[in-house]
């Protein structure tokens, strides 16, 4: 900084038009500008794309993920990964379906997202305290979770026709589905903690430098946890939500949805270093996959290249982030 | 005179909004030492870097020997012989030093790395070098002054004409620094040209045969080392003329009570024990050699470290302190020793760096106060003076003094009772130096303890009230600010039986 500049200069048009030329700015608003162009070319290239039946089947669709990938966000910026979303979803969908059979439905609902609780807590501590990578502390966790569901089904599928049940995931709410309503609820939370609260300063400086935060008074420990349990919550919730759309409890379902929810996070722009990212974009990134997705079904284009786009999709995305640390001087 | 090697002509470079150099010449004789020196932000690393390939220049040419070059990389300028000593160094830990020195180079057969060969040319290179690092250990287990001889040998090694050293003496300590600018002029009577890049004026006077200063981006002054004096370069530098005299030392009151009380700190796995107190009004400084244990001292009393015992006292209280947490809510406030490392979050905004340790204070049932947050902030860093084009501009846009005094801002936002210092000064320019030294005898006249540490003697003579010289983990003497010599001083460092020159 020159000697010249005085304390606080507000900046001209001008230097802003150059910031959103930045790689780093790409990050950031990237995902808006090939969310947008995506979906202007779907509305003019298929009519039943923009249609209220759609754009409800997409969100209805992905909402589970976007439950997940919301709290995901935070775990990644904190510094950590959580990959035994999948698993965690499937075991308390089990374990929804399960007490709700055999108890209540609505107890089986409490204990079914319960279970992301535990999980969560478990995630954390052997994160941190047992000082185990992340990645791999829930690979290994993720195993565990799917074990106890394939444990409690002994490899059968609790199917339950209970509506007090069901209706979670298929019952509507002003024309709106109810899972929809709650994924907008837990998105609009998590932004909140994220960009509003203590908590959220907290998650961005345990992920910037781990190091610099503790000496700074953050027990970047408990931050840390606190994002796992909420990866753990959402994940449960996002099983209870599907068991009751399906009306089913099964040890097997979810298999890959960490792999799903990351890319729509990195494709959000989230980096995977950690310290920087937010929930909005992640859930931009999210359905940005979904509508590619959609894209394919709606255009007859043949689903066999599907995943081709979105792996390169995903390439892209983590390319840009990489680019844009590496110009930084 | 020798011929001009290294010319540079109108050279501009920007990044982002920033001009770095703005239509710089140079002028660099072959097997002289040429010195680039200014403030933080002056652009001279820049200009290093762009001799070497790691930048490329957006205007201006570069020419070898009369022959315009376009480097593209590193890789490129290593082919005519230039190599760069980085500031932070880029070796890998866990190789030895032998095989960082010839990474790249090493000698294979079909693919595979002939060992023998490797040792046998490493010992070829130290007795042509004249002198010596351990080759089979890690390079991570070497000391920085010990790593610094590594990357010179592995510019030997590369037959470099030309090596740009970026502050090679920045993280070194007295004694390491003589022996590197010993090492600089062994290269020199090889016939390698040195470009030298420091903060440092008495060193580079010392070492170097001309010198160019830069301030902000532009060249200054050249001239030779021979006619120029620190007080010379600093007033280019500045562009004002400035006495290098520390502020007028305050000495508290005989009865000023006593802050801070260490009694018997001992670190986890250290024999080692600790005791000092620091008084109201007080500034202590720590001296000793790197590695004599000051930082460790800092880091246990900051609750960073493990202690196995020792009691500290805060105003006659006995704190139990267990983490940073602890001891930041007990009103202790320390600056670590690297602030890239251990003190910011070089991602995030000047604001949030500012009021990470104290958010309670700007929110309301863990909701941030976002107006409330600026007004603080802004007061802050208006009061020690951090330069920023915005509050919410990344923390690593800004240059390193200004990060330092981000620091700073960060610790009186709420008013500690001791301030901990490790090397504040280390990295910064002179402005912002003289900053900080005025901010610390500000905060002792407020009344609040201080705890200095730093390498740099001067700098402990000046403004320390009382000196403590550590060495071996424990406070060898203790020295009045009013009677203390740099000699004296030095010699409590070393300690009864120093060696001249070991």
């Amino acid at each position: 900084m020159s000697r010249e500049s005085v304390s606080v200069v507000s900046e001209g048009l001008s230097a802003r038009v150059r910031r959103l030329a930045r790689p780093a700015a790409i990050r950031e608003y990237g995902i808006v500008l090939s969310f947008v162009a995506l979906f202007l070319v779907l509305t003019f290239s298929s009519d039943a794309f923009f249609t209220q039946r759609n754009m409800l089947n997409i969100l209805n669709q992905q909402s589970p993920t976007l439950i997940i990938a919301a709290a995901g966000t935070l775990v990644i910026i904190a510094g950590g990964f959580d990959i035994s979303v999948g698993a965690v979803y499937a075991l308390a969908g089990v374990v929804g379906t399960k007490i709700a059979l055999d108890v209540d439905p609505f107890v089986g609902m409490a204990a079914g997202i319960a279970i992301g609780l535990g999980a969560g807590v478990l995630n954390g501590i052997v994160a941190t305290v047992g000082r185990i990578n992340s990645l791999i502390a829930t690979l290994a966790s993720s195993f565990i979770f799917r074990g106890i569901a394939i444990v409690i089904t002994t490899g059968s599928v609790f199917l339950i026709d209970d509506m007090r049940y069901a209706g979670l995931g298929q019952n509507e709410v002003f024309g709106v589905k109810i899972a929809i309503w709650i994924a907008a609820l837990w998105i609009a939370a998590l932004w909140f903690i994220l960009t509003r609260t203590v908590f959220g300063r907290f998650v961005f400086a345990a992920g910037d430098n781990p190091e610099a935060a503790r000496l700074a008074g953050v027990r970047v420990n408990v931050v840390r946890t606190i994002t796992f349990v909420l990866s753990g919550l959402a994940a449960s919730l996002a099983g209870v939500i599907a068991s009751s759309r399906f009306q089913s409890g099964q040890a097997d379902v979810g298999v890959g949805l960490e792999f799903t929810v990351i890319a729509g996070i990195v494709v959000g722009g989230t980096s995977i270093l950690g310290g920087e990212g937010a929930v909005w974009r992640t859930v931009l990134g999210v359905l940005f996959i979904a509508l590619i997705g959609n894209g394919f079904t709606l255009l007859e284009v043949d689903p066999i290249y599907q995943q081709i786009v979105q792996g390169g999709i995903i390439i892209v995305a983590v390319a840009v982030d990489a680019w844009s640390r590496y110009r930084r001087v | 005179m020798p011929d001009v090697l290294i010319q540079v002509e109108g050279l501009s470079k920007r990044f982002g909004g920033v001009r770095a150099l703005d239509d710089v010449d140079l002028a660099v004789r072959e097997g002289s030492v040429h010195a680039l020196v200014g403030e933080n932000g002056a652009g001279k690393s820049t200009l290093g870097k762009v001799i070497a390939g790691v930048h490329h220049p957006d205007a201006g040419n570069l020419l070898v020997e009369g022959r315009p070059v376009h480097y593209r990389s590193p890789h490129d300028a290593l082919k005519d012989g230039i190599t760069m000593i980085a500031q932070e160094l880029a070796l890998l830990p866990h190789r030895t030093v032998s095989e960082n020195v010839f990474l790249g180079i090493e000698h294979s057969r079909l693919g595979v790395v002939d060992r023998g060969s490797l040792r046998r040319r490493y010992r070829a290179l130290v007795a042509e070098a004249g002198f010596e690092v351990p080759g089979d250990v890690p390079a991570g287990s070497l000391k920085v002054a010990d790593q610094q001889k590594v990357e010179i040998l592995r510019a030997v090694a590369r037959e470099a004409r030309v090596v740009v050293m970026d502050e090679p003496t920045a993280a070194l300590g007295r004694e390491e620094t003589e022996r590197l600018l010993e090492l600089v002029r062994l290269l020199v009577t090889r016939g390698t040209t040195i470009v030298f890049v420091s903060h440092f004026l008495d060193e580079t006077l010392a070492i170097s045969d001309e010198v160019t200063v830069l301030r902000d981006g532009r060249v200054v002054k050249s001239a030779l080392a021979a006619e120029e004096t620190p007080a010379s370069l600093i007033s280019a530098m500045l562009g004002r003329s400035l006495d290098m005299t520390f502020p007028e030392k305050r000495y508290p009151a005989a009865d000023a009570p006593v802050v801070l009380s260490v009694k018997g700190l001992r670190r986890a796995g250290s024999a080692a024990e600790v005791s000092f107190d620091v008084r109201a009004g007080e500034i202590v400084g720590m001296a000793g050699l790197i590695g004599s244990g000051r930082s460790e001292v800092a880091r246990a009393v900051f609750g960073a470290d493990a202690r196995d015992a020792g009691s500290i006292e805060l105003d006659g209280k006995q704190l139990r302190i267990r983490s940073p947490r602890s001891a930041i809510r007990a009103g202790i406030a320390m600056l670590p020793e690297s602030r890239k490392e251990q003190g910011l979050q070089m991602n995030r905004s000047v604001v949030e760096n500012v009021t990470l340790p104290h958010l309670r204070t700007v929110s309301r049932a863990g909701v941030m106060a976002p107006l409330k947050e600026r007004r603080a902030v802004t007061e802050m860093t208006t009061r020690v003076d951090v330069r920023t084009f915005r509050l919410s501009a990344p923390v690593r846009t800004l240059s390193g003094g200004n990060q330092q005094k981000a620091l700073f801002a960060r610790w009186l936002l709420r008013t500690p009772r001791i301030v901990i210092a490790d090397e504040p000064t280390r990295g910064v320019d002179v402005g912002a130096k003289l900053a900080i030294y005025e901010l610390l005898v500000s905060l002792a006249a407020e009344g609040l303890a201080v705890l200095m540490i730093s390498s740099e003697l001067e700098e402990i003579l000046g403004l320390a009230h009382r000196i403590l010289v550590m060495r071996g983990g424990e406070i060898a003497s203790e020295f009045d600010g009013r009677t203390a010599t740099e000699d004296a001083v030095m010699a409590a460092a070393f300690g009864a039986a120093a060696r001249g020159g070991a």
